[in-house]
């Protein structure tokens, strides 16, 4: 009988064997040759915490910490553990109602699901952690979660240490080989920005188990992949701290900048622009509420004037043209000009001078101390009209070659991010502006000699000008960091340019003794013999230039001690009239109190009067009205809307209490209530802001 | 001779052996999907709460059953076959009034407790029990086609019962007694018909209505052009191609369209399109614009594609013994029941997977070695149906894992976690070995 088709059951073993040789050739397919769902397995299983290092601290020449690091805590929930808890008690520690606690339910779960931890209520008051601390346990779902924050002690120093902030879209796009994820914060701008590198340290990864729903299921290999954070380096920099904050002071009030430097180094002591701002408003949750307002303000407190202000240098630019003109052989320190009121040589260009009384320029020292117009224009014609270079624009291409030389017209690569070079003019913008290269000649441009025309420097190329001249021909590029904690071969190299020694002229020491000594007679009896620093010869040069904006500009550079210089100074006040009326007091206690490490009591009485001297132009003043009594405009607006939807909100909680029993959740649908609920929610903040809104005008 | 030898006589220990293996892997793997770091897991074992637990004291009930019926005598299967086959029956149509809802199929009757019986998976022995009978009869010639539409009624009635409670994927396994249809003496034509349909189908998902309207015109017109010797003396030959042409083509044009738009719910249309890489518009779907406006639900191939990535990642040697980052995220569902070899090929990558396999294969062999070495026809068809319907598990779970074929959601033979599947299949496995100690009796 079995016999009868036997034959199949051959064929039903084959079908069988095919489908199972079928089945292994896709697993092979699956298990052997493709590689993606490896990965893919990873990237649903594995969570990837990155664990944020310190970052490093910066500390000024007596090594104080200019900022810190702070633990704040932000109080985060898991909703859907956070259930059964003492809801009242929360919220009484937290000082909100309980329809603001379930408003943060809803818009937690609304934003990040139910199982995912999300913040509550983001960087807590000291007194607020420490109560929340002790009762934590009775609160299973809430947990406090470390943040980092930056704090100043100083409050001091504001636009060169920068800011942190979370990073966004454009700084990922533009850093996407550094490894910076969302969420990160990096250093956006001054020193923070600059050695980015050095103070962020090395992030360190956690790797975990996560579930289908992104629950974290313990340790990924016992942490066999995971990677220690290591913290930041520290810097330390030039900074003087006391320096800093009375230089701050001496600005309040006035726009305006302050350089000061360390010639022998090249190491920034100080570096004010004003208006300036406190550091704290721009750190944790302060940040948001002033920095909208920070960036709209026509001032620009966040504007460094120091490396960006472009100013006309003006009669501070004097000593310089005496320098070009020495080392090009083409005045001794003994040569003398007569001059009688002013520079006429030139025919159609007149320049005045303050001074009449023959033989106040009879040599280089007198000149300097008389700031003798004639002197400077003459010997500014020498150098450009040099028989040597055969025509103007070769002898003001030499020219411009020895300003850049000297650091201005470009760029002194300070260690601060975005730094202006100011102008020296080329020639092809002379040759436009006069119409062709053979229409100009050195009367064109002979006001260059006196720092006008079309030249420009920032406070801190002026400042660095200074260093060459107390140097007697050399500088260091001027830098804020002195050394980096555990210096690598790195930055060594990032530091390398501020440690390299540029020897700009070739002029012999009695030359440069020369200018020294004018510019000392400038505070012995030329425009800033009022200005004394206590127990300190100084030298120094005033400076008035002309604005075609208003008020002239307040200039004063100097250097002090006369001999054995050990600061360099700069200061503008824009729209502050003479050089020795508002910069130069400024100037002066800058210095006193670098090299005294006091200021004298006299002294102590005109800083605080300086410091209330109001310089600033009255169109900036009435901008600050207008806002002020806008904002105030605004205030009530808000004050009488919030009046309003407390009504409503009255309204609103009896509907709540009505609607609840009728919405009660049956078997599973509770999430389906929940949203709707959370809708209907959103749905009348929606309205309410739009009817505020078009309350406003 | 006591009755304690009665019992081993004759019985075939290399297929209890290979039940045993089976079942111990499919405790495992229950184990390596419920099991989560520090708890004590042999507390939990004997504990009855979790789901390994639950599967051991099925397991115990396996065994006494499987005891009870090597006890019993194999004159009372073929006594009670068609008694239990309407017993069946009426136990499938019972869950239309006492059924209770699983996860969209109404196909359970609670027992109390916690458990619940699946009919349709217990009708399976019935039915294999009611087709031997039916072909053992005397007077049955298998030869007739009235025989084998009688056959085919025994058969794909559960089926059909079992589509109407929304369980299609157990309904494809009634199938599988086509396979001892075959072996009984159906013509071939029928299973190669079958196949040809299938893939018909297949092609029509695959390609582009038209191209394929070409390809089978180009098909027909090169055998007529073969054949045109044998035409020129047969007109009729010519007919017929004209008429299988005509017939394929409508299919593909229209029969298929309107099954998957106007037969099938919207989902069920999407998985199968979805085990073939396509997306299916729901939107042309009229059964589900019908019962509601909701926008159709997008076609949702998570499962197969979590599934896959969990064998996947797997590679050759696994991942290890309850290191699988897959299962231990529940990233598959159902990973503990239909997708249950997803976490097996995780842990232990193409060599487990592939050993797996051979024992699966090994095991059906053995079976079909048994069936051929019976006397009575009624073991051999019942050995047979044994074979098949494992095979038609095994082939459509494991492809649905490895994303070959849409999920019908069908189990794992002995591996699978649920009382119903590991009691049915011991059931069907130790029916057959009692049959098989008897080889030596002749039964009707």
């Amino acid at each position: 009988m079995s016999v009868f088709n036997q034959s199949r059951s051959r064929v039903i073993q084959i079908i069988f064997a095919a489908v199972f040789l079928v089945i292994t050739i896709q697993l092979i397919n699956l298990q052997l040759f493709s590689s993606k769902y490896k990965l893919a397995a990873e990237n649903n299983a594995i969570y990837r915490k990155i664990i944020y290092p310190d970052r490093g601290i910066i500390f000024d020449r007596k090594k104080r910490a200019l900022l810190e690091n702070t633990i704040s805590y932000d109080l985060m929930v898991t909703p859907s553990e956070a259930k059964g808890i003492d809801t009242a008690a929360l919220c009484a520690l937290l000082e909100i109602d309980t329809a603001e606690y379930k408003k943060r339910i809803r818009d937690a779960i609304f934003k990040n699901t139910s199982v995912k931890p999300s913040v509550f209520e983001p960087l807590l008051s000291p007194d607020m952690y420490a109560r929340l601390n002790e009762n934590m346990y009775k609160f299973p779902g809430f947990m406090l979660s470390e943040r980092s924050v930056r704090t100043y002690p100083y409050n001091t120093a504001a636009q060169l240490l920068g800011y942190i902030a979370e990073v966004d879209t454009t700084f990922l796009r533009r850093h996407r080989e550094e490894g910076y994820e969302m969420g990160d914060y990096a250093g956006m701008n001054g020193l923070e920005r600059t050695y980015e590198s050095v103070l962020m340290g090395q992030r360190g990864i956690k790797r975990f188990i996560r579930d289908n729903k992104s629950r974290i299921q313990g340790p990924y290999e016992n942490g066999l992949f995971d990677t220690v954070a290591i913290a930041g380096r520290n810097l330390y920099t030039s900074i003087d701290v006391e320096v800093q904050q009375l230089a701050e002071k001496l600005l309040q009030n006035k726009i305006g900048s302050a350089v000061a430097i360390n010639p022998r180094t090249g190491g920034i002591i100080a570096m004010v622009s004003s208006p300036t701002y406190n550091p704290n408003v721009l750190t944790g949750n302060a940040r948001r509420k002033n920095w909208g307002r920070m960036v709209m303000d026509t001032a620009k407190p966040m504007y460094n004037r120091a490396i960006k202000g472009q100013y006309p240098p003006g009669s501070t630019f004097k000593p310089l043209g005496a320098l070009v003109a020495l080392d090009e052989g083409l005045i001794t320190p003994s040569y003398g000009v007569g001059c009688s009121g002013g520079y006429g040589a030139c025919g159609g260009v007149y320049v005045r001078c303050e001074h009449k009384n023959p033989g106040h320029a009879a040599n280089l020292r007198l000149a300097l101390a008389n700031s003798c117009n004639s002197y400077f224009s003459d010997i500014f014609r020498k150098a450009i009209d040099n028989r040597k270079y055969g025509s103007t624009i070769q002898g003001y291409l030499k020219w411009k070659e020895y300003m850049n030389a000297f650091g201005l017209g470009r760029r002194l690569e300070v260690d601060l991010p975005s730094e202006d070079k100011a102008s020296i003019p080329d020639t092809s913008k002379y040759n436009r502006f006069f119409g062709g290269a053979r229409r100009w000649n050195s009367c064109s441009v002979l006001t260059l000699g006196i720092g006008q025309d079309m030249m420009t420097a920032t406070p801190l190329q002026m400042a660095n000008l200074m260093c060459i001249i107390a140097n007697k021909g050399y500088y260091y590029p001027p830098h804020f960091v002195d050394s980096i904690e555990q210096e690598t071969d790195n930055d060594t190299v990032l530091m390398g340019k501020y440690r390299n020694k540029h020897i700009v002229t070739r002029i012999s020491d009695s030359a440069y003794q020369a200018v020294h000594d004018g510019m000392h007679d400038v505070t012995v009896y030329g425009t800033s013999a009022y200005i004394k620093i206590p127990g300190v010869e100084y030298c120094a040069k005033t400076g008035t230039a002309q604005n075609p904006h208003g008020k002239n500009h307040s200039l004063f550079v100097a250097f002090a001690p006369k001999d054995n210089p050990k600061i360099a100074v700069a200061v503008v006040v824009e729209n502050g009239g003479y050089g020795s009326v508002a910069a130069g007091p400024i100037a002066g206690f800058i210095m006193e109190k670098y090299l005294n490490d006091t200021i004298s009591t006299a002294g102590l009485a005109r800083v605080e009067e300086v410091s209330k001297t109001d310089l600033i132009p009255s169109a900036i003043k009435s901008w600050y009205q207008r806002k002020d009594i806008e904002r105030q405009a605004k205030i009530a607006l808000e004050e009488a809307a919030a009046r309003a939807e407390e009504k409503e909100e009255t309204h609103k909680a009896s509907t709540e209490v009505q609607l609840e029993p009728v919405s009660k959740p049956v078997g599973g649908n509770d999430t389906g209530n929940k949203t709707k609920l959370i809708k209907s929610s959103l749905l009348l903040n929606d309205e309410k802001r739009k009817r505020r809104d078009t309350g406003k005008p | 001779m006591n009755r304690q030898n009665n019992i081993s006589q004759g019985v075939d220990y290399v297929v209890i052996w290979l039940y045993a293996i089976l079942v111990a892997i499919g405790i495992l793997c229950i184990f390596m999907v419920e099991y989560r770091t520090g708890t004590n897991w042999l507390q939990s074992f004997i504990g009855g709460k979790t789901n390994y637990s639950k599967q051991l004291i099925f397991t115990g009930i396996c065994t006494i059953i499987a005891m009870l019926i090597l006890l019993t005598d194999s004159k009372l299967f073929t006594a009670f076959a068609n008694l239990s086959y309407i017993l069946g029956i009426l136990l499938m149509l019972s869950t239309f009034v006492i059924g209770k809802n699983i996860s969209g199929s109404k196909s359970w009757i609670p027992l109390g407790g916690g458990f619940n019986l699946q009919p349709v998976e217990i009708c399976k022995i019935f039915t294999a029990l009611a087709l031997a009978k039916y072909l053992s009869r005397q007077e049955t010639d298998f030869t007739k086609f009235k025989s084998q539409v009688i056959a085919g009624v025994i058969c794909l009635l559960p089926a059909v019962i079992s589509v109407a409670q929304h369980e299609s994927g157990m309904a494809l396994v009634y199938f599988s007694f086509f396979l001892v249809m075959y072996r009984e003496g159906l013509s071939p034509a029928v299973l190669i018909i079958g196949f040809s349909f299938v893939a018909l189908i297949v092609s029509t998902l695959l390609i582009e209505p038209n191209t394929l309207a070409i390809i089978l015109s180009v098909a027909a017109l090169l055998v007529i052009y073969l054949s045109r010797k044998t035409i020129k003396k047969r007109k009729g030959l010519l007919y017929l191609v004209l008429v299988i042409w005509f017939a394929c083509v409508g299919i593909q044009r229209f029969a298929v369209p309107f099954i998957f738009n106007n037969v099938l719910e919207c989902y069920q249309s999407a998985r199968v399109y979805s085990a073939f890489g396509k997306d299916y518009d729901c939107s042309q779907n009229k059964r589900s614009a019908k019962k509601s406006d909701k926008t159709p639900r997008k076609p949702d191939d998570y499962n197969v594609r979590q599934s896959k990535i969990a064998i996947g990642s797997g590679g050759f040697w696994g991942r290890g013994f309850l290191k699988g980052t897959q299962t231990r995220g529940k990233y598959v569902p159902e990973q503990h029941t239909d997708f249950i070899f997803a976490s097996l090929g995780e842990a232990f990558g193409f060599a487990g997977s592939f050993v797996f396999l051979m024992i699966y294969l090994f095991l059906l062999i053995r079976i079909i070695n048994i069936a051929e070495r019976q006397r009575s026809t009624f073991s051999r068809v019942y050995a047979y149906s044994v074979a098949s319907i494992l095979f038609f598990h095994i082939a459509f779970n494991i492809c649905m894992t490895i994303g070959l074929f849409p999920s019908p959601g069908v189990t794992l033979p002995l591996i699978s976690y649920g009382g119903s599947s590991l009691v049915s299949f011991t059931i069907l496995i130790f029916v057959l070995l009692r049959l098989d100690a008897d080889r030596q009796m002749v039964l009707r």
